[in-house]
């Protein structure tokens, strides 16, 4: 890269230094499904962004769009300032042009499933060191402390040794969330986190991630537990059809909804 | 220190002979007498070397076999899952002919075919390869090795394709290379799925190797039958035969079992 290259890139880089992820007029296209029809958000350092929507309205798709397990069709995705590279393949797909680029920012973002995804040959305390010993390049004895130092906090400091299968739905979820803390992520990635839990689990994951959210951690969250995301959210975006029907501060959205639709979603889903 | 650990161990062996253990172990006991009071083993002293040397080849090949097969067997199955096209129909054909000819026409296509092939070219006969070459052990390797690679390369498919995706999805979305998510994810998870399977027919293949007597390898099938051609009997060789197979299959079952064991899972 030449000096006159460098310095916009820079300048760039200064000027969105708080925005953790910035994204821009992204489209989504599943063969002729147009899933998402240009959607912008940002989230700065410390914003709790909830996502909400009707089934099909494409929240899951634009998260999983933030760390391309969904790449995008078009728009501009940037996360702590640096734009991930997209290009077309042989295909017409858009696929990630550097590989190393996309997985370096994976690393940073902490990702939580609908089906928590506890990978199933390893005991809890090796799925939550898994990631920093074999990719992040820590000292396994160093990660050890601290994944038991995160499985105390998220409540299962006794069930490090335990495989997933053993677990209920709520402690394979905390265990999830411990997996993702280990990695120091700099943005938080929750896709319907609560989906699948019996109902008398919801709780004990809500505390955990309501907890992470006090504590001024940046997230970005799909969710269909409206109470919470009243509560926790900073920023709350409702999504319909593709794109962003309406978005504000929890008190707007939820207590004063301007259009139709979201008034409509509210009561359906209240 | 000892008393508190005789304890236990005696409860362990109290726990395991159960009255139904006692009349089956009786029962075989007293086959054995029967075996050994009523028929000839005289024979035994002087094929004794001859014998062991015999188990031990056909432990050796099946070991082998077994260890080069799967190692071809992995880069089959993950072709046919998540390779191109030019990769995963020469995989698919190669699976589909070795299933579906019999292993002997494949060892004698490689004995009497390849092996009468080779010593027409003056190259090969110079080469360091030669002396191997000459011998019949290594088309018996070669068979029993590609018979493996072919069953277990369609075992190994499916269960490459039975790894759930969010297991997979979950790897790459922490930042895991594609070889990362293979070699830390995918694999181990595909070897435990298939262990089940790999047990029988690493079982079947122990089974298949008395085929390599028919190309002149001595494995312990072929001292059972030299026995019967210079003794003229007939019976007992084979059922000490029968007897160490037996064996063979039961440490086989152990070791996989033990295998299994090291991921506990539940069922339901």
């Amino acid at each position: 890269m030449t000096a006159a290259t460098a310095v916009p890139a820079i300048r760039a880089a200064v000027e969105d230094a708080a925005e953790a992820i910035h994204i821009e007029d992204l489209h989504k296209k599943f063969g002729q499904l147009h899933v998402l029809k240009g959607v912008s958000l940002s989230a700065r350092d410390g914003d709790v962004v909830a996502i909400i929507g009707g089934s099909g309205s494409g929240k899951s798709t634009l998260l999983r769009c933030i760390n391309c397990l969904e790449n995008p069709t078009s728009g501009i995705i940037r996360v702590n300032g640096e734009e991930i590279r997209l290009k077309g393949d042989s295909h017409g797909n858009t696929v990630p042009a550097d590989r190393r680029q996309i997985e370096r920012i994976r690393s940073k973002l902490g990702m939580v499933f609908q089906n928590f995804n506890l990978w199933s040959h390893m005991t809890l305390l090796d799925n939550v060191i898994e990631v920093p010993v074999h990719v992040l390049g820590v000292k396994r004895d160093e990660a050890i402390a601290y994944g038991e130092q995160l499985l105390a906090r998220v409540g299962l400091a006794e069930k490090r040794d335990v495989y997933p299968a053993f677990l209920s739905g709520g402690q394979q979820q905390r265990g999830a969330i411990a997996r993702a803390l280990a990695i120091q992520p700099r943005v938080m990635l929750f896709d319907e986190p609560t989906s699948a839990l019996d109902p008398e689990l919801v709780g004990e994951v809500l505390k955990v991630i309501g907890d992470l959210a006090r504590e001024g951690r940046t997230m970005i969250l799909v969710t269909h537990e409206m109470k919470f995301a009243r509560e926790v959210a900073s920023h709350v975006v409702y999504l319909h059809n593709g794109k962003v029907e309406e978005e504000g501060p929890p008190a707007e959205v939820f207590g004063a909804p301007k259009s139709d639709r979201l008034k409509q979603f509210l009561r359906n889903v209240g | 220190m000892s008393e508190a650990l005789a304890i236990p161990l005696r409860r362990r062996v109290m726990g395991w002979l159960q009255p139904h253990r006692i009349v089956l172990i009786l029962i075989a006991l007293a086959i054995v007498m029967a075996a050994a009071i009523f028929m000839r083993w005289d024979w035994l002293p002087q094929y004794m070397p001859l014998a062991l040397q015999g188990i031990w080849r056909t432990i050796w090949l099946l070991v082998v076999t077994s260890a080069l097969g799967l190692a071809i067997a992995l880069p089959l199955g993950l072709v046919q899952v998540t390779g191109p096209i030019w990769l995963a129909v020469p995989a698919k054909a190669f699976c589909t002919i070795i299933r579906g000819t019999p292993l002997l026409l494949q060892l004698w296509l490689l004995y009497y075919g390849l092996g009468s092939l080779f010593p027409q070219f003056p190259w090969i006969r110079e080469s360091f390869l030669w002396p191997y070459l000459r011998q019949a052990w290594p088309y018996g390797v070669m068979a029993l090795t590609i018979s493996y690679a072919g069953y277990e390369g369609e075992v190994m498919r499916g269960a490459f394709a039975g790894v759930p995706r969010g297991q997979l999805e979950a790897a790459r979305a922490f930042g895991m290379s594609r070889w990362k998510v293979f070699r830390r994810i995918w694999l181990p998870q595909a070897i435990h799925r298939a262990l089940p399977t790999l047990a029988g027919e690493t079982v079947l293949q122990l089974k298949a190797t008395p085929l390599v007597a028919t190309i002149t390898m001595v494995d312990i099938y072929s001292v059972a039958s030299r026995v019967r051609q210079e003794t003229f009997i007939t019976y007992e060789p084979l059922l000490l035969l029968a007897l160490v197979y037996m064996a063979i299959t039961g440490v086989l079952v152990f070791l996989f079992r033990k295998l299994e064991a090291r991921i506990p899972s539940r069922l339901g």
